[in-house]
């Protein structure tokens, strides 16, 4: 029962991160991307914990943690870009 | 006793997966990059702590890295998001046609006159 429910909440994570692919493929202007990118990356946050959860594994939630802020710093990197200008 | 718990848990963590799949939803839907940037960031935020939190109480030994996990997200989320949004109003990206007010462009207006 439990393992049903949590692989139909990983199934309903991966639609939407295949969702938020689409707009990185389209979208208009680049603040509509680095978005899409940055929706992608909590995503996996959470489908990464899924994986640790099915896996066993306690260590996968550090890769969870380092993955979070290297896309923190990458989407104030390039907001920073935008606006001003490196 | 203890399976009901798992279930708890579990359902937690759907519902935080739903609410990520809606704000998914709402990033292809939404007309304007400002209505998508509100709804990607809110929804995806509370999503990721809910299914972090359900992940917690069923297996409550890793709920301190999980609590770690949330901090960090709750920190950082909105700090990003605020920043793409100050970029996104200087490099000037037109609002939708339905925009009631843009108070941000009004004081730049006012401090103009000044």
């Amino acid at each position: 029962m439990v393992n049903i429910i949590l692989y139909t909440a990983g199934a309903l994570i991966i639609i939407g991160m295949l969702l938020s692919l689409w707009r990185f493929l389209k979208g208009p202007h680049i603040v509509d991307r680095v978005l899409a990118f940055d929706v992608m990356t909590v995503s996996s946050i959470a489908l990464i914990a899924l994986i640790a959860f099915f896996n066993n594994r306690i260590i996968y939630m550090d890769v969870a943690l380092v993955y979070g802020l290297l896309s923190f710093t990458g989407v104030l990197v390039i907001a920073r870009y935008i606006e001003k200008g490196l | 006793m203890e399976n009901m718990i798992d279930i708890i848990g579990s359902l937690i963590t759907l519902l935080g997966a739903i609410f990520i799949f809606l704000g998914s939803l709402g990033i292809v839907r939404m007309p304007d990059s400002f209505n998508r940037m509100q709804t990607g960031t809110k929804a995806s935020t509370l999503g990721t702590i809910l299914t972090l939190l359900g992940l917690g109480i069923i297996v409550p030994s890793w709920f301190g890295k999980v609590f770690i996990l949330i901090m960090f997200v709750m920190i950082t989320n909105p700090v990003s998001s605020h920043t793409l949004a100050r970029a996104a109003h200087f490099v000037g990206i037109k609002l939708s046609d339905k925009t009631v007010s843009d108070i941000l462009a009004d004081d730049e207006k006012n401090k103009k006159e000044e």
